[in-house]
């Protein structure tokens, strides 16, 4: 039967469709249900400047990835880039006095927000704001501390 | 002077009805009730003619793309020692644009090409005529599961171009040339976004698809029913629909990954 043929043939032709678009949502993009319905809860971090730092970008504690930076915008009171981020529920033991920083995975790496977890004994809660906060790095500042230093010894 | 402000006129106004004619052929083909005497082998059979018969071109084509990227690719990052984006390079710029673009074209010269020229020649042969003749409607029965087989069938050889041409650049970038297959991997999987790139290039091939098919069946359907005419009509399809394709890819480009 020609049309039985042509039937399967189409089918499996679709299929194939369907599997590359899987492939590519779970094998290329990391597509996962676990990390979309993952549960987190919200901090802020108030930095003077944060360089690079883009929405989407790790939040980590000792290297290991917590959670992620939902959105930054510019706080119009202290004039300050507001970084809200939003960490996964079971860690629910970062302080009051954790220090958020700033840093750069390798010389032409993506930004990322380290946490260094303090001694406090209040943790917080969804909502709060970690006060002590490190701005990222920037290259160009640095050179020109450099260069004015330079300039002094003479 | 003004002989040539009338051929100008003139050419304009071709160029107008050329258009209308497309768009009122993309309507009448597009909607309306389904042939249900012929039932849904006929779009089957198209589908099987325009998409299953691409799907080889497409999948080689996609293995080699894959393996110059990675290629490519490695020869600059591997100057910065970066080598480990390679996989973020080679999937971003296939899912992108790479992928849905140059499907696009091989499917052009593929199926669209075959589309015009079997239309045209139907319409020499005045095979057209004669189904009007016995109360068949050629938009129906001829143009509609062509114009659909073609605008289902896009978006699945895109997928499969990209899927294949990432084995592709695995298979060099890891295999050969010693990328780590780990940060190769997870590179990829951090930076590449499942809303952001792979259905934007997906919309984008469903685009490309609605292009290349609706000029393909126009052009044969509107072809001077002559074997020059035919020939003329095919070349046209191939011409303008590369063009169409690159055109609306730099547009959709720019309103999907464009400056906010």
């Amino acid at each position: 039967m020609y049309s039985r043929k042509i039937e399967v043939v189409v089918g499996a032709f679709i299929l194939l469709g369907m599997v590359a678009l899987a492939f590519l949502a779970i094998q290329v993009s990391g597509l996962s249900v676990k990390s979309a319905a993952r549960d987190t809860y919200q901090v802020t971090a108030k930095f003077n400047n944060v360089g690079g730092l883009t929405p989407r970008a790790k939040v980590s504690i000792a290297g290991v990835t917590v959670g992620q930076v939902t959105a930054i915008h510019l706080d119009p009171l202290s004039v300050r880039a507001e970084v809200v981020m939003a960490i996964d529920n079971d860690v629910d033991y970062l302080t009051s006095d954790s220090i958020a920083a700033i840093k750069t995975a390798g010389v032409l790496g993506e930004q990322y927000v380290s946490i260094a977890v303090g001694g406090a004994p209040e943790v917080l809660e969804d909502g709060s704001t970690i006060t002590d906060t490190q701005s990222a790095l920037v290259l160009e500042d640095l050179v020109g501390k450099i260069l004015t230093s330079m300039g002094g010894d003479k | 002077m003004l002989d040539y402000l009338q051929r100008l006129g003139r050419q304009g106004m071709d160029v107008a009805a050329g258009f209308g004619r497309a768009g009122i052929l993309f309507w009448q083909a597009l909607w309306g009730w389904p042939d249900l005497r012929a039932g849904p082998g006929l779009l089957l059979r198209q589908l099987y003619f325009v998409g299953v018969y691409s799907l080889i071109i497409i999948a080689v084509s996609g293995v080699l793309i894959g393996m110059v990227l990675a290629l490519q690719g490695y020869t600059v990052l591997v100057r910065f020692g970066a080598e480990a984006a390679l996989g973020q390079f080679v999937s971003l710029t296939l899912l992108r644009e790479m992928g849905p673009v140059v499907a696009a074209l091989l499917f052009v010269g593929r199926a669209g090409s075959a589309v015009t020229a079997e239309i045209g020649l139907m319409k020499a042969t005045d095979q057209l005529a004669a189904m009007e003749m016995i109360g068949v409607d050629p938009l129906k029965r001829v143009i509609r599961p062509r114009l659909w087989a073609g605008i289902i069938s896009m978006p699945i050889l895109a997928q499969v171009f990209n899927m294949v041409a990432i084995w592709g650049a695995v298979a060099v970038g890891v295999s050969w040339l010693g990328v780590d297959a780990g940060s190769f991997w997870s590179n990829m999987q951090n930076t590449v976004e499942f809303r952001e790139d792979v259905l934007n290039g997906a919309i984008k091939a469903v685009v490309f698809g609605i292009v290349v098919t609706w000029i393909a069946v126009f052009q044969g359907y509107d072809a001077v029913p002559t074997s020059e005419g035919i020939s003329t009509a095919t070349t046209r399809t191939v011409v303008y629909s590369s063009l169409a394709v690159l055109a609306m890819d730099f547009l959709l480009t720019a309103v999907m990954f464009g400056v906010k």
